[in-house]
């Protein structure tokens, strides 16, 4: 069997003695959907930061196809084909879509120090690439990013990571702030990802759009994994009761609904 | 006076939309970061036009203002540039009077070779950008303050040194014809050959800006800093080269009016400071970055010298340019937003059906 295209194994990580993340082991395979659930503060954004070089962890193994790598800034990560893509990151409100997807790669035409930044073909990889993505609406790259909706704000993001050659693909709560549509449209976007063959992990604290399109679960609570199973091993009530703390979400609701029970009455 | 400007802007609109067949074109332009300022520069050049009459658009009226717009404009196209790039200069006023003073003393005071006053007039101008630029991207202090900063000392420096080698704030100096005629040139008697300065600046920054890579990181730069810097643009370094830009065309000004006026004082310049931001600012640049065009900046330019000169030809007490310039102002702001809010809202047509 073929080593997994990432893995991390008993990644811990410390800030002036608070454990962030104790323990942590993963495995990402090429063409599959990870889904990194938590609620907040439970560690999510400290791993996100570590699989991108923004830190090091202080234990722990990172793995690239089986070889172990460290990454000393987020350029080694992206070197190694990790690219991560935040909630509206990378993306420029007031420049075209084609100028936006290009930043610091642009393609050039002509010679020497007249090499001039070819906008049309910009214009026309950038289109192409989000129409591989299922956005049809974008079909002009002179577009201003700001003009997109959130979902394709994101595929615009997404497109570019692929383009630029990333095989595991970070996308850090990319349904959070989007309506019902646009996340729907998000979630699709991450399928067509997955069917080239990238490495997805979502971080989402939304257990329905995780279940919607993740192939292997992991539980983070308070820097520790609670649980890590596979599609279809748990229902949606367990991962959210394990999610909130299990109990807690049980008390709470007891409680609730004694409340109904006391209003009922009184009125 | 005031009264009678909003009536005349809506004259000038109605003058400047052309026939129905010429509305794609138009549409278009509505996108573009500099269509306010070109109602703006049209609106208030037929302004004057109606009430500074003949004299006004005759070649001295029009030499006037384009005089002003020169000087202006070299050092409003680098500022704009910076304000793209999300970064303010405002030691320009005293790079100038620095620069001034540097050629007059090395070269009149002095009597050195002209061009070695020139070079190192220019090199202060780059020698105090790189200074603006090393302290901005490293000591993440706001640009305003590091360049305000650098715009009193800078200002104190010229005048202790002006009056410790000269004894006096004001030198002459006598220019050899060959600097007259690149820098201090007055075509036909009336144009100066800052304007082509002006002219070969912009076209430079405008291919630089549209049709260069670096154009997309500077937008970028000022769209979102940190975005950028994922993206592996070396922001530090675009960032001190754009300062360095403006610290030499402000320089660049300051040689051209020394030698121009034959001469230089410890003052000079110092109007270019907030000039250059209204300039920038009513040309359609968004103060906090990301957005702009030279174009935008020229015209801005044109506007704020028509306005700034227009008000001799009126017959009106001039004390009423700057009341009209800070109503220019906020209206120039207030439609740029509305045409940014355009762009914004673009959509193909073939969005639209669905």
């Amino acid at each position: 069997m073929t080593a997994p295209l990432l893995r991390l194994t008993g990644i811990s990580k410390s800030f002036l003695g608070t454990h962030a993340l104790q323990d942590i082991s993963l495995e990402v395979e090429a063409g599959k959907v990870l889904c990194l659930l938590g609620d907040n503060g439970a560690g999510k954004s400290t791993l996100i930061k570590i699989l991108s070089g923004f830190h090091k962890p202080t234990t722990g193994t990172i793995e690239v196809n089986g070889e172990p790598v460290v990454f000393e800034s987020p350029r080694d990560a992206g070197a190694q084909g990790i690219a991560t893509v935040h909630q509206f990151g990378g993306t420029f409100p007031l420049m075209g879509v084609g100028r936006c997807f290009f930043v610091g790669a642009e393609p050039t035409k002509g010679w020497g120090p007249f090499k001039l930044f070819d906008k049309k073909l910009a214009g026309e990889i950038a289109v192409r690439e989000m129409q591989s993505l299922g956005i049809t609406r974008v079909t002009d790259g002179s577009r201003l990013v700001g003009s997109l909706s959130g979902g394709e704000r994101q595929a615009l993001a997404i497109a570019r990571a692929v383009y630029f050659g990333a095989n595991v693909l970070i996308l850090d709560e990319p349904t959070a702030a989007l309506g019902v549509k646009e996340a729907a449209h998000v979630l699709r976007i991450i399928m067509q990802a997955r069917a080239k063959g990238v490495a997805v992990i979502l971080v989402t604290h939304n257990v329905r759009h995780a279940m919607t399109v993740g192939d292997h679960f992991a539980v983070l609570i308070r820097g520790q994994k609670a649980d890590d199973f596979r599609k279809g091993e748990r229902t949606r009530e367990e991962i959210t009761d394990l999610m909130a703390g299990g109990e807690a979400m049980a008390d709470l609701e007891a409680e609730l609904a004694q409340l109904q029970l006391e209003m009922r009455s009184e009125s | 006076m005031t009264t009678s400007l909003p009536k005349t802007t809506a004259g000038a609109e109605a003058a400047v939309i052309p026939p129905k067949q010429a509305e794609s074109r138009l549409g278009q332009l509505r996108h573009r970061p500099e269509a306010g300022a070109l109602i703006g520069t049209l609106s208030v050049f037929v302004f004057f036009a109606i009430f500074g009459g003949e004299k006004f658009l005759a070649g001295a009226g029009t030499a006037s203002w384009l005089n002003i717009a020169a000087e202006l404009g070299i050092i409003a196209i680098p500022v704009g540039l910076l304000m793209i790039a999300g970064e303010l200069d405002v030691s320009v006023g005293s790079v100038l009077a620095g620069s001034s003073m540097t050629l007059a003393i090395v070269s009149g005071h002095w009597g050195a070779p002209m061009i070695v006053g020139i070079v190192l007039a220019l090199a202060l101008g780059l020698l105090t950008g790189l200074l603006n630029g090393i302290i901005v991207t490293r000591s993440n202090v706001p640009s305003l303050v590091v360049t305000l900063a650098t715009l009193f000392a800078l200002s104190g420096l010229t005048l202790g040194l002006s009056r410790v080698t000269t004894g006096t704030t004001s030198v002459a100096i006598a220019p050899d014809p060959t600097s007259k005629t690149i820098f201090g040139q007055l075509i036909g008697g009336q144009f100066e050959v800052a304007i082509f300065w002006w002219i070969a600046v912009a076209v430079l920054v405008t291919v630089l800006l549209q049709m260069m890579p670096y154009g997309n990181w500077i937008f970028a730069i000022g769209g979102d800093k940190e975005s950028a810097r994922a993206t592996g643009i070396p922001v530090a370094k675009v960032k001190i080269a754009l300062y360095m830009a403006s610290g030499f065309c402000a320089a660049l000004v300051g040689v051209i009016q020394t030698i121009l006026y034959n001469g230089a004082q410890v003052a000079n310049g110092q109007a270019f400071v907030f000039n250059s931001i209204i300039a920038v600012v009513i040309g359609g640049v968004l103060l906090h970055g990301g957005y702009g065009s030279v174009v935008g900046v020229v015209l801005g330019t044109l506007t704020f010298a028509i306005v700034n000169q227009g008000i001799y030809y009126t017959g009106w007490n001039s004390d009423w340019a700057a009341l009209i310039l800070g109503i220019l102002i906020l209206a120039a702001v207030l439609m740029n937003n509305t045409f940014r809010r355009l762009a914004l809202s673009h959509k193909p047509r073939t969005a639209k059906k669905a």
